[in-house]
Order: structure tokens, then C-alpha cells, then sequence
């Protein structure tokens, strides 16, 4: 697959703070260098430089590994646009960096597979469960997680038209979950669900962020936002404010 | 082989069942008489011109007028099959894939027809391409238009599922798979019924044809199981060719489903 874009930007690169990117020759090889391990300025974990589209942006943000930074805004305000946009789902410009390494470095499937975006509405394409979890590792960590947020173990085993939406929306959590990525874009993920299920899903995005994954949520609960984000922001006329 | 040939006087006694319906529609109150005798006379004047037409190719023997009249048929086609679907891709893009579709799924399985199985001579000789081109034509046309149908409409219904898999890193082609498969059959579905019911529901129009020309039955039906095998490969090549011009129209360099570029009718 070429994983070159269209149109390149403008702009060069910006230089990063210290001597420049760590450009591995082979994208995706080792994804989770140790941010604590004292090197002088770690790269972020997500960096986001200009990115935009004709719909939304320009974004600018620097998400260091381990750390949260939630959105809110009234519905179409962008928020999901500018999930879509770092997942590279929309066609966008910019630059988006995973650890210093560009994006464009990676094909757009394993960009995917580590800038793991979950939609409010999850789409589901098959009837039953099992079906959307790859088999092996993957499988085995996501039917783990399964009781963590409140899903009796049977549910992997029913079709998908009989779950309720809230047990729909963990699982799609769990699908993302269950690929382990650095980076989490996370549009509502617990908009269907009561307080209690509310509070397994961030218990388990906590132990996500110790792990060193960054996260960005998009949550309509300033408690949430309180509770996760340690950056907040606002998303206002397709632009990103700081709350 | 000395077919019974028909007089005009023939032909005008059958037309008396056409205004038997006419009347039938008048004494009902169908509603349906205008239509009725007016497509009989578009069906007439067509299919004399088509006769006078064809008269002149064959007689001129030329393979520069065989190819062209071809080219027109399959352009006809392909402006079909572009229109049939609900929804439009971008840059004309119905055109290109209906056009691209026909002509290819047509011209190799009437070209394969005639230099392997039928062989005239030369091969290019109009009165049998142009009949054969002709018949592969409506299951290619059949074929195209519903793969491309159920591409377009399931693309859109499907969208949240498909842009789920793309979101976990499921390749483009893995996560449109699916839809592939589901609108191919679909495109293959009229053939196959085709098949199942040739000789025992109906007696195929070719074979029919011959045997009513003079030729002997089981001739008449070799000739259309040849046909039919024709028509198949037509049908199927044509649904292939389609899905994935579809599917390669609707993603970019970075694997997107570009369902921007679909746009409704109108």
C-alpha cells in the first residue's frame, strides 16, 4: 500500500525541541518506549501540528504519554471531526506525530491500529460477537475484559441485535481496547451508560494511563472531564479552546 | 434448414393481440392502452430499422462498421447501467465504471466465443459478432447494473460498519469484503436462475428461435448451452469488474471510505 499523501503540506516538519524525531527506518517495531526512562524531553506521546480540513482545524495539541485530555462542545461543534481527523478517517492536513514519528510514516492501517478511534455509534459487522475481535491475543484480552466493565462473560457468545445499547458501547470500547494502542480517541464512550458502569469503564482507562497510553475523550460530563482530563478543552466553531 | 418465412400479412394477424389487450385495458379502465399500443410501435419501428441496419453490416463486411456498431451497443449499455443506481459517484464516475464494466465483460467473452468456440471466418464476420456481442450485451448489462446497485446502496448502509473495521486498522479491501461478495452474487443471481429453470420453466429464446428456423432440437440446445455459458461468464466478469472499480473509487492512499463522493440522484 502507498502511504504517501496527496498533498504534501506546506510547511516543513516543526522542529521539535531537542535534536529532531526519532525517525525509525521501520514503522511500528517497538511502539512503547518507556517515557519514564530520563531522557531529557520525551517526544509526546500524540502531537498534532495544523491539523486540518476543509470542515475543521486547525488543531494544535501535544498529548504527552500516560495523559488525558478531554473535549467537550455542543454537538456538531467538530469534536468527532477531529477524531476522525487523527484516526485519518477524514481527509485532512497536517501533521500528527505518534512518539516524534510522522504519521505518514506509517500505512494507514497500523496509524489505525495505534490511534485507535471509537465512535459514539459503533458500527458492527457481523451478527455475532466474536467475529470482531480478531482471534488469539486479542480475543483472549477482551473477553478478560468483559467482567471488569460489567459484561456477564455469555454476552461474547450472543448476537449483537440482543445486546442494549450500553453493553454495545462496552464492547466497542473493549474492541479498541483489546488492540493495546498508545493512543485512545474515544468519542463518548460511556454516553449510554449508567454511573456505575461509568466508573468500571474509567477505572479501566486509568490503569490505561498508568500503562502510558494517552487519551483523548470526547465526554458531554464535565465530572468525567474533571475526573480523566488532565488537559480540558472546549470545542467552539470547529476550534479547540482551552477550558 | 429452410426456415418458414413470414409475410406482413403474418405479422399483422399477431398485431390483432395487441388490440385485443388495447381493448381489454379500455374495457377495464387499466389505463394502460396508450402505453401499450404506443411501445408495439416503438418495438416495430426498432426492431425493422435494427433489421434493415444489420442487413447493410453484414452485407458490407466491414471491420471498422462491425466494431463501431458494437461500440455503440456497449456505450448504450453502459449508460444503463450508470443510471440505474440511486446514488452517483463523483466525476462521472457511474459512467466510467457502467462503461468500463460492459466493455470489458463483453468484448472478452464474445471475442473468446468467436475465436474459440463458434469460429466463423474470418472470426470478426458481423452476422456472427454482432448477434453474439448483442446477447452477451443484455446479461453483462443485467450483471453490471445490479452489482453496481447493491455496491452503491450498501456502501451507504454499511458505512458505520465498514468505517468500524477501518478504525481497528482492518485493510480497506478486508473491510469492504463483504459487500464484494454480497453484491457480486447479486449480480450473478439472474443467470443462475436462468440456468436452473432453462428447458423446464421456459424454452430459451435462442433455442427456441432455431428450432422454429428449421434447426434440428438437440443442435438448437447445444447451441444454447454454449450460450448460456457465455452469458454467464459475461455476467459474472462484469459484476467483478464493477465491485471493484466501486471499491477502488471509494477509498484514497490512506485507506478512507470516501463516502463523499457519493452523492444521491438528482
Amino acid at each position: 500500500m502507498p502511504h504517501m499523501r496527496l498533498s504534501l503540506p506546506g510547511q516543513l516538519p516543526m522542529a521539535p525541541d531537542d535534536s529532531g524525531p526519532a525517525r525509525s527506518p521501520s514503522p511500528g517495531v517497538s511502539r512503547r518506549p518507556a517515557q519514564s526512562a530520563g531522557e531529557g524531553s520525551p517526544e509526546p506521546r500524540l502531537r498534532l501540528v495544523a491539523l486540518r480540513s476543509a470542515l475543521a482545524g486547525p488543531f494544535d495539541l501535544s498529548l504527552a504519554a500516560g495523559t488525558c485530555a478531554a473535549i467537550a462542545g455542543p454537538s456538531g461543534s467538530g469534536k468527532s471531526l477531529l477524531l476522525r481527523m487523527i484516526a485519518d478517517l477524514d481527509p485532512n492536513e497536517g501533521d500528527v506525530f505518534l512518539d516524534g514519528r510522522e504519521r505518514r510514516g506509517f500505512t494507514a492501517p497500523a496509524w489505525r491500529r495505534r490511534a485507535v478511534y471509537s465512535a459514539a455509534e459503533p458500527g458492527w459487522w457481523h451478527d455475532s460477537v466474536p467475529p470482531h475481535f480478531p482471534p488469539g491475543a486479542a480475543r483472549e484480552l477482551a473477553r478478560a475484559l468483559m467482567p471488569r466493565l460489567g459484561l456477564a462473560a455469555t454476552l461474547f457468545d450472543s448476537p449483537v441485535l440482543r445486546l442494549s445499547t450500553g453493553e454495545r458501547q462496552r464492547l466497542a470500547l473493549i474492541r479498541a481496547l483489546a488492540l493495546d494502542p498508545p493512543v485512545l480517541l474515544l468519542d463518548e464512550p460511556t454516553g449510554a451508560l449508567d454511573q456505575d458502569s461509568t466508573a468500571q469503564v474509567e477505572a479501566v482507562l486509568r490503569e490505561r494511563l498508568a500503562g502510558g497510553t494517552a487519551i483523548l475523550i470526547v465526554t458531554h460530563s464535565p465530572e468525567q472531564a474533571a475526573r480523566l482530563g488532565q488537559q480540558r478543552f472546549r470545542m467552539h466553531e470547529r476550534r479547540l479552546e482551552s477550558a | 434448414m429452410n426456415p418458414i418465412l413470414l409475410s406482413p400479412f403474418d405479422v399483422a394477424i399477431a398485431a390483432v393481440l395487441i388490440l385485443v389487450d388495447a381493448g381489454l385495458s379500455l374495457a377495464l379502465r387499466l389505463g394502460l392502452h396508450r402505453q401499450l399500443v404506443w411501445a408495439a410501435l416503438r418495438m416495430v419501428v426498432q426492431l425493422v430499422l435494427v433489421g434493415f441496419i444489420l442487413r447493410t453490416v453484414f452485407a458490407l463486411a466491414s471491420p471498422p462498421v462491425t466494431l463501431a456498431v458494437v461500440l455503440v451497443m456497449v456505450a448504450i449499455a453502459g449508460r444503463e447501467v450508470a443510471a440505474r443506481p440511486e446514488q452517483r459517484l463523483g466525476r462521472f464516475g457511474n459512467y466510467a465504471v457502467g462503461g468500463s464494466a460492459v466493455a470489458i465483460a463483453t468484448f472478452l467473452t464474445a471475442i473468446l466465443a468467436l475465436t474459440t468456440a463458434i469460429r466463423p471466418q474470418p472470426w470478426y464476420d458481423p452476422r456472427y459478432a454482432i448477434p453474439l456481442a448483442g446477447i452477451v450485451l443484455g446479461s453483462v448489462l443485467n450483471g453490471a447494473s445490479l452489482a453496481l446497485d447493491s455496491m452503491l446502496g450498501g456502501v451507504l448502509r454499511e458505512r458505520t460498519a465498514i468505517e468500524a473495521q477501518l478504525a481497528l486498522g482492518v485493510p480497506f479491501y478486508q473491510a469492504i469484503r463483504g459487500l464484494l461478495r454480497a453484491s457480486v452474487r447479486r449480480g450473478l443471481l439472474p443467470i443462475i436462475n436462468q440456468m436452473s429453470a432453462a428447458g423446464i420453466i421456459t424454452l430459451p429464446g435462442i433455442m427456441t428461435g432455431q428450432i422454429l428456423a428449421g434447426m434440428d432440437p438437440l443442435e438448437a440446445a447445444k447451441y444454447q448451452i454454449l450460450l448460456i455459458f457465455l452469458l454467464s461468464g459475461g455476467a459474472g466478469l462484469a459484476a467483478v469488474v464493477v465491485v471493484y472499480l466501486v471499491a477502488f473509487r471509494l477509498t484514497d492512499d490512506r485507506q478512507r471510505l470516501r463516502i463523499d463522493r457519493l452523492t444521491a440522484k438528482g
